[in-house]
């Protein structure tokens, strides 16, 4: 290198600092892609309903911790504001022929809050500890849901976490290695389980690493204050590599349990989102039209229908499931009861899911007197109801006002076209979950949400070893088409004709769609509002400055 | 009298212990646990949990260990909700909240309730007593569930003066709005306490020799009144000063004041055992102790009682 060189490496080395600096000092006034004039205040807080259990990235099992975990914490893959897959930590991935090999690329400007960088050992680091049964994860079984070599045998303790698939082949290289092949893999890998934690912080602190001040992330921010019950303080991470695009310096969540008393709070100006209360929707979108939203919430309301044993001897019948099924006037629910913008469901997963179209069924399209017509001769032909034997069942759900209103509903419906009595069963919840698992109910409440943007997270529950098949469906042909979607090319005819298995047999009646329904402040913008699974990153929101 | 105070003490230990056992029992027999959840864990996961937490021991271990950690260390153990924090952690951070908005909701309550109940008293069946009781029963029908959501509508929302939630380490604006709302129905309840109470004492016949002897009438309230009259205010305050700094569910749960009472509900919720179990505990040792306290102050009232 000439003397010429040296000065000029120095002389932009400087310019880079001074640049820096100069951007340091004066914060953004345009946003740099749309041109929008910003706001000197650029923070941004939210509601809450609850505490979260953990902001552990191995530990968070709730929604609302896993949107803390993404922003404190950066995987290997992100979602844009449509839900696609882009990249994270890691700027790309391959995939081997066989599909069970998986080699990604990590950007080399990734680094730690305390300036360290972010290597793939990390990444190795953190799934071991989140599938190691000494951590005692909840979330150990989304490591199984991932299908790791080895996995269940870790989980068992009967190999030790070093054998799980995942390896770092150098600082930037990390090959994971799976036991059958997953077309969703780097969705998956979105999930906060699968981010990555500092090793040293949490050997140096234990259980206590994630509390303010010991904390170390390398997510677009880092952990400033934490009063449990009340508030959550994240504010910017300067060592982000990506920084200089991360305009909103400051996101607080309040923990309000009472949803009317946040909305009051929201409406007098304390802070910029919150839920809306069941049912006032339509008066909230009418008043403020510019901030109250509706999106797609992959999750699913559905009844089961206990086909096990324990069931009572009618609803052994298809036949009177099927009335059951058509006499629900669904529109009337999701207009009349919740008003939110949920949709009817007249199939399992829900309607916004990637890649997936809901299967086109003959009773989906027909009036909702024509399937009244027909639930009525079903119900005759099967010999109860008006003009046969008496029929009463029990409905159970988790106490809750909005449950109560869907169930009266369909009670009132049932009684009217089919001549079927209903009992109506409210329980606390970790009763209800019991009593549901354990079969001892006719019919019970359910919703069920998408661990990934994908339709198998849906359809998987029915299959006949799923945990949460509390009806005791089961079908070997159901069963093989799910085994089958795994490995196949495009998977969307088997996961059509799953579908169309639960619409003959109805061991569930899907009644609808969820929508998440929410005010915001008309000035944040950024929000992926196409995002139907609501993974929010604080890093592509901004506030505009209002009139 | 100090014979007294140790024999109370040495019943309240097994009191202690009869409320531990009882609580333990009740909230194993309650179905779920800490660890269920919508989708059923793995039951390999679930085991791996479980050995953590020491839950696959028996029953009579498991509570022996505790009672044992509690009285021997002071340990009331982890949290099973809430991974990186001890119940210690949880009531430390908690408690003191619930003690300042319920130490000053009793001082509120206290002062304008006796207040209103001697004003009422002394102007027997004149407009100052009917608004004394028309302000009274009108607190008592008033529950603080019902209370909490007009306060911040009429001054978080429309007036704008106070924030309508949050606690902020305690600052002053953040605490009035629960003391008013938790406060009212014990004011009520102090003020008809004390105006019966005071109406039977002025009809007493040493108030009348004191009137004979031609004593000022507010030297015969204050000197000669008040203190009878508050023997019946007394037993009531002693259970509600321990509900107002612990019990204050719905001021939490309204105000997001990150008080005890919400660990509590939420815990039992959950299934947080340990948190269960150290609240339970904690609201019992006060219980205990401000009856006690209560005893005490009625001998230094009544001068008739002895122990």
């Amino acid at each position: 290198m000439t003397l010429k060189t040296h000065l000029l490496a120095g002389t932009a080395a400087l310019l880079a600092m001074t640049g820096a600096a100069y951007a340091e000092s004066h914060a953004m006034t345009e946003h740099p892609e749309t041109g929008e004039k910003l706001a000197t205040d650029q923070t941004f807080t939210y509601r809450v309903l609850d505490e979260f259990p953990s902001i552990d990235p191995n530990l968070i099992e709730d929604v609302e911790g896993s949107h803390i975990g993404r922003n404190l914490f950066e995987g290997l893959m992100n979602q844009d504001a449509k839900g696609d897959v882009v990249p994270g930590v890691a700027t790309g991935y391959e995939v081997s022929e066989d599909g069970l090999t998986y080699t990604f690329t990590l950007r080399d400007d990734a680094k730690w809050s305390n300036g360290e960088p972010v290597v793939a050992g990390d990444f190795v680091y953190s799934w071991r500890r989140a599938a190691d049964p000494a951590t005692a994860s909840e979330y150990q079984w989304y490591m199984g849901l991932m299908k790791l070599a080895n996995i269940d045998e870790v989980i068992a303790g009967d190999k030790s976490p070093e054998e799980l698939g995942v390896e770092a082949v150098d600082d930037h290289t990390l090959k994971v290695t799976l036991s059958q092949p997953l077309p969703y893999f780097p969705q998956m890998v979105t999930h906060t389980t699968t981010f990555p934690v500092p090793q040293a912080t949490i050997e140096e602190h234990g259980d206590a690493w994630t509390q303010p001040g010991n904390m170390v992330s390398n997510g677009a921010y880092v952990l400033a204050d934490r009063v449990p019950q009340e508030y959550i303080t994240l504010q910017k991470n300067p060592e982000y590599w990506d920084a200089e695009n991360v305009i909103i310096e400051e996101v607080t969540a309040l923990v309000i349990n009472d949803e009317n008393q946040a909305l009051t709070r929201y409406l007098a100006g304390e802070f910029d989102q919150t839920d809306v209360p069941a049912g006032q929707f339509p008066r909230l979108s009418q008043e403020y039209p510019e901030q109250a939203v509706s999106v797609p919430n992959l999750c699913s309301y559905y009844y089961n229908l206990n086909v096990s044993d324990s069931g009572p001897e009618a609803l052994a019948d298809p036949k009177v499931r099927e009335a059951l099924y058509l006499a629900i006037d669904r529109n009337v629910i999701t207009e009349n009861v919740l008003g939110g913008g949920q949709e009817p469901a007249y199939t399992l997963t829900h309607w916004a899911t990637a890649g997936f179209e809901v299967p086109s069924i003959e009773v989906a399209e027909m009036s909702q007197q024509e399937r009244n017509e027909r639930a009525a001769q079903l119900m005759s032909e099967a010999g109860y109801g008006k003009d046969g034997e008496p029929l009463t069942l029990d409905i159970l759900y988790n106490t809750s006002e909005s449950h109560k209103q869907v169930a009266t509903a369909i009670s009132q419906m049932w009684k009217q076209t089919l001549g079927v009595e209903t009992t109506l069963a409210n329980m606390e919840w970790q009763t209800f979950l019991t009593e549901r698992h354990e079969k001892n109910y006719e019919i019970a409440r359910a919703g069920w949400c998408a661990d990934y943007n994908e339709a198998s997270s849906f359809l998987d529950i029915m299959q006949t070893e799923s945990s949460y098949n509390d009806s005791g469906f089961s079908s070997e042909a159901y069963d093989k088409l799910m085994a089958d979607a795994t490995t196949a090319e495009d998977p969307l005819p088997l996961y059509t004709e799953a579908e169309t298995i639960l619409t003959a047999e109805f061991p569930i009646l899907p009644i609808y769609h969820y929508a998440t329904v929410f005010m915001m402040d008309e000035n944040i913008k950024g929000y992926p509002l196409e995002n139907a699974q609501d993974n929010w990153y604080a890093k592509d929101l901004y506030r505009v400055a209002g009139e | 009298m100090l014979n007294y105070v140790l024999r109370r003490v040495a019943i309240a230990i097994p009191t202690i212990l009869l409320l531990v056992v009882i609580s333990f029992v009740l909230m194993y027999s309650a179905p779920g646990g800490p660890f269920n959840s919508e989708r059923p864990l793995p039951a390999q996961v679930m085991a791996n949990i479980e050995a953590r937490y020491g839950l696959d021991q028996p029953y009579w271990k498991q509570m022996f260990d505790y009672v044992w950690n509690v009285v021997v260390h002071f340990d009331f153990g982890p949290s099973f909700q809430y991974r990186d924090r001890t119940v210690n952690d949880v009531i430390a951070q908690g408690f003191p909240v619930t003690l300042t908005y319920g130490f000053w909701s009793f001082v509120v309550a206290l002062v304008v309730g006796v207040s209103l109940g001697v004003a009422a008293a002394v102007r027997h069946n004149s407009w100052l007593d009917y608004l004394a009781v028309g302000i009274s029963i009108g607190a008592q029908v008033l529950p603080n569930f019902v209370m909490a959501p007009i306060l911040v509508l009429v001054f978080t929302l429309w007036l704008g003066w106070l924030p309508g939630g949050g606690w902020q380490g305690g600052q002053v604006e953040y605490i009035i709005l629960p003391v008013i709302a938790l406060s009212t129905s014990y004011m009520a309840s102090i003020a008809r306490i004390t105006r019966s109470s005071m109406l039977e004492v002025l009809n007493a016949g040493f108030i009348r020799t004191a009137r004979a002897k031609g004593l000022p009438t507010s030297r015969i309230i204050w000197k000669h009144a008040l203190k009878p009259t508050m023997l019946p205010v007394l037993s009531y305050l002693g259970p509600a000063f321990v509900g107002m700094i612990t019990g204050s569910v719905i001021i939490d749960v309204f105000f997001s004041t990150g008080g005890i009472g919400q660990f509590f509900v939420n815990s039992a919720f959950n299934r947080d055992y340990s948190v269960i179990m150290g609240i339970t505990i904690l609201v019992g040792v006060l219980t205990v102790t401000f009856n006690l306290v209560v005893d005490l102050l009625y001998a230094w009232i009544d001068p008739k009682i002895r122990y």
